[in-house]
């Protein structure tokens, strides 16, 4: 049994310890906002917080996560109030979606370590995530606003 | 049939699996309707529906599938704006797969083209009826009256009913004949051309919507398929007593074998069926499978690249011919050549396909991230032996598509195995079995020779091009392109030329072949895009002056009397013809906005490129600084003439989209094959682009009133050709051989 804290409560799974955090999440916990992409943390698509870092699920193996803070997509702000999923909305930036749970991961946990990143730190920063539709353009700009919305708020 | 019906409430139930009350309208839309599908009653021929409800709620169904092209959102707006609905009461319901609808798939950059004129007459019949139905109330004339947000008015004496108190009214009436119809003119449109955000944006932000990957079922097993590594081949023997050791595996399948044609059927294979998706995963790699043999075991891409390159030397079939291109060329006082080539590519949209079934009684049904509902349903009903009428397909939202999900064969192997356990079962391709079982864009080699006059003008054209077809998917025999992809951005060339000669070659397929975003325009968009820019550096004009010429006066072009039947996307000829005047627009808009013809920094450049696809019109510019032979693309700019457009915003972001799609495929898409068995497997050897590889965009829509063409794949093939015609114009250096990072370091 492992037991780790999930946005903010305490859960336990029935979880072998080299099983990767993305597949507790999404086959016995039933968080399924959290995508599986590569399985090989090439992606970003399955990027969730441990304890306030940005990490990639899918190669997270439970033994790591037992007794750690959990942040998921679903606990980033289940209004949309979040300041990166408000400056998603006002850019319009998904166009499937599919790899967006990860990318406004990464977005957070960028801006929790830079509050005003310019164009190279949100580089190097979001490499990690691959989105296929190609939104990088407003990902991009997203998160400069989401950055003023931060130091606003 | 072609106007609205008013249809029973019962209809909708049925194919929405939703509730209505109040007004309920169908409509036809005009599409491919499946054999099976024909015999229906009158009904059967409705395929659009929107209903009013009591509660003022609008219900409007969108029966084609979302992979991030923004429809959920762009055809119910054009509904709404005629209905003069208010956007905040209108729901977007998926439909499920029925031949009522008639065709749903969604590919060919076809949804809004098709549908956009009968979403108009749906809404405008609907406000009409509403309308009438208010002055029948009032015993007013119907003059007197007017639908304005959610509620019908009468304007002499101010009063007001809304939608809602209307609806079960209106349900009585009859719908306007067609010629009745008072559709809104553009300065009218509140929704039309509107940026509405896309209906599913809260669900995604929170992280709520739900794809193919993301079903689950109660007592759901997690399926993880080991296919063959080379296609032909079937499972010979399987050791599966290490696999069922490990826990959570609840048992192995061997799925049925296979012959050719390929069809849509699953590829052979092992299952491993498990209570969770680790646990399959581990399965399958301790599963023990020997293949048979495969006639398709000695293919090796690089090696047949060779040979296709051989071929388009020769002289091949002519599709197409304008005066003598082999006189022309001998009379020529010189002569320039050119070959090209791109390799197989795979679609990795991020969702990898996914596929959920139940099967009882019977009866299958399914929940996928499919483009095809339709072809699913009858795929899966061949499968299992059963009546296409007895699967039921729940249209998911699809983590992008590119093609790859108009193949149903995922959610075939998710139906086999249903049936064969009696359980929900979920068959969760991984990114390794996306990149290695897919099917294919063709690999390409192509060849060009123009000649020209003493003025330098070019006189004679000779083209030629080589690729296995995907009709070889459909009938295991054929080997050369074929007609329908002979027309993408080959044999419609716009070019006036007094000598032209279009030929095909022969080209054996040994993988699956399929269709990409853009298809047979991708090669083509890019050989063409890049020998034109040879061209105009070798007869010393401005890259976008040797377009202006080869492009010749404003003219309609009909490559039909030069013996091309060319099929324009399945679109009529009058309505959307090739026009020069259109590609010349986008070509010369781009050309100015991004400034391509200013001086550039040091080992800066840019490149040009324009093509027309899906009846849309592109032209792209792109900025690119080369050092050493380290290539960084800095900014693009993109022009689109699609003629009408529903939601701007949405065309922009597909335009933006098709830039870095285009940048991705050309600069290291790359799928290799030896001894049959394709070598990449993941992000690692098949790279997409990444935000740091990504420039900065400019996106322009032309302004125009014509009717709508396709948006989500022509800004693809301009892309290629721009990026390597400004490579060659920073460094000197020519790549004709996709992709790029086979020469730089991109």
């Amino acid at each position: 049994m492992m037991k780790f804290t999930l946005n903010g409560k305490p859960v336990s799974v029935e979880a072998e310890a080299d099983m990767p955090l993305l597949w507790a999440l999404r086959d016995m916990l039933g968080m399924t906002g959290t995508k599986y992409g590569c399985g090989m943390a090439l992606c970003g698509a399955c990027t969730v917080h441990l304890d306030g870092q940005a990490v990639r699920a899918c190669t997270l193996p439970m033994s790591m996560v037992e007794g750690k803070q959990i942040t998921t997509i679903e606990g980033l702000a289940s209004d949309a109030s979040h300041p990166v999923q408000q400056a998603w909305q006002s850019h319009n930036v998904p166009q499937c979606g599919y790899c967006q749970s990860g990318q406004m991961m990464s977005a957070a946990a960028l801006l929790a370590k830079y509050p005003n990143p310019d164009d190279k730190t949100i580089d190097e920063q979001m490499q990690g995530n691959i989105c296929r539709c190609g939104t990088y353009p407003r990902i991009k700009a997203a998160i400069k606003t989401a950055a003023k919305l931060g130091a606003k708020s | 049939m072609s106007e609205i019906s008013n249809v029973s409430r019962r209809q909708f139930l049925k194919l929405t699996g939703i509730g209505a009350t109040g007004l309920v309208l169908g409509g036809f839309l005009p599409g491919f309707r499946p054999v099976w599908a024909q015999s229906g009653d009158a009904l059967s021929e409705l395929n659009l529906f929107v209903s009013i409800g009591s509660d003022d709620l609008v219900q409007i169904i969108c029966h084609r599938s979302e992979m991030g092209q923004g429809i959920r959102t762009g055809l119910p707006q054009v509904v709404a704006d005629e209905l003069m609905a208010d956007w905040q009461k209108v729901r977007v319901v998926q439909g499920l797969a029925n031949a009522e609808y008639g065709s749903q798939n969604t590919d060919g950059s076809r949804s809004v083209r098709r549908f956009y004129q009968t979403m108009r007459e749906m809404g405008a019949s609907a406000r009409t009826m509403l309308e009438q139905a208010a002055a029948n109330h009032w015993q007013v004339s119907v003059e007197e009256v007017q639908a304005k947000d959610h509620q019908v008015l009468h304007g002499k004496t101010g009063r007001s009913l809304r939608f809602g108190e209307l609806a079960e009214a209106a349900s009585k009436l009859t719908p306007p004949a067609k010629e009745q119809l008072k559709l809104k003119s553009a300065s009218e449109f509140n929704y039309i051309g509107k940026d509405l955000p896309i209906v599913d944006m809260q669900a995604i932000l929170t992280g709520s919507s739900v794809y193919g990957q993301d079903v689950q079922l109660p007592g759901m097993l997690y399926a993880s398929i080991e296919r063959t590594p080379v296609v032909g081949a079937n499972v010979k023997a399987v050791d599966n007593s290490a696999a069922l050791k490990v826990s959570g595996v609840v048992d192995t399948f061997v799925m049925p074998a296979q012959s050719e044609p390929v069809l849509f059927k699953p590829l052979p294979g092992v299952a491993v069926l498990a209570t969770n998706s680790w646990a399959a995963m581990q399965g399958r790699k301790a599963l023990a499978i020997e293949w048979t043999d495969s006639p398709h075991a000695a293919h090796d891409s690089q090696a047949y690249l060779e040979v296709l390159k051989g071929r388009v030397k020769q002289q091949g079939k002519v599709v197409r011919s304008v005066g003598d291109a082999y006189v022309g060329m001998m009379n020529a006082v010189d002569t320039f050549e050119a070959g090209y080539s791109v390799p197989y590519l795979i679609h990795a949209p991020m969702e990898p396909p996914a596929a959920t079934a139940v099967f009882n009684d019977g009866s299958c049904e399914i929940w996928a991230c499919t483009q095809t509902p339709q072809s699913t349903q009858q795929n899966v009903a061949n499968a299992l032996g059963i009546e296409p009428g007895k699967v039921k397909v729940n249209v998911t939202l699809l983590g992008g598509g590119f093609g790859r999900k108009s193949k149903p064969d995922f959610s075939v192997e998710a139906a086999i195995l249903a049936k064969h356990t009696g359980k929900p079962v979920k068959v969760s391709w991984s990114r390794e079995d996306e990149i290695q079982h897919g099917y294919y864009h063709a690999m390409a080699a192509m060849y060009f020779q123009a000649g020209m006059d003493e003025t330098g003008r070019v006189v004679s054209w000779v083209q030629r091009t080589a690729f296995p077809s995907i009709s070889w998917t459909f009938t295991g025999t054929s080997d050369e392109p074929s007609s329908s992809e002979l027309d993408l951005g080959f044999g419609d060339l716009p070019f006036a030329l007094d000598n032209l000669s279009c030929e095909s070659q022969k080209a054996e397929a040994h993988l699956r072949i399929g269709w990409v975003r853009s298809v047979s325009n991708i090669q083509h968009g890019f050989a063409i895009g890049s020998f034109v820019d040879e061209l105009a550096d070798k007869l010393e004009r401005r890259p976008r002056d040797m377009w202006l010429e080869l492009l010749g006066d404003d003219r309609l072009v009909d490559p039909e009397p030069e013996g091309f039947k060319y099929g324009n996307y399945g679109e009529s000829k009058t309505v959307f013809p090739i026009d020069t005047a259109r590609l010349k627009g986008v070509l010369n808009l781009v050309a100015d906005k991004a400034g391509v013809e200013k001086p550039t920094a040091k080992n800066e450049a840019w490149g040009i490129s324009v093509h027309r696809s899906f009846v849309s019109y592109v032209a792209v510019a792109t900025k690119v600084r080369v050092e050493g032979d380290k290539v960084q693309v800095l900014e693009m700019h993109s022009a689109i003439d699609a003629g009408t457009v529903v939601n701007p915003d949405r065309v922009k972001s597909q335009m933006e989209g098709a830039m870095i799609f285009g940048l991705s495929l050309a600069m290291m898409g790359d799928i290799s094959v030896k001894a049959g068995a394709v070598e990449q497997s993941n992000f690692h050897d098949y790279p997409l682009l990444r935000i740091n590889q990504s420039p900065q965009i400019h996106s322009y829509i032309v302004e125009s009133s014509q009717p709508p063409g396709g948006v989500g794949e022509p800004g693809v093939p301009p892309v290629a050709a721009s990026l390597c015609n400004a490579i060659f114009r920073a460094s000197g250096k020519r790549i004709r051989d996709l992709p790029i990072s086979k020469h730089m370091q991109v």
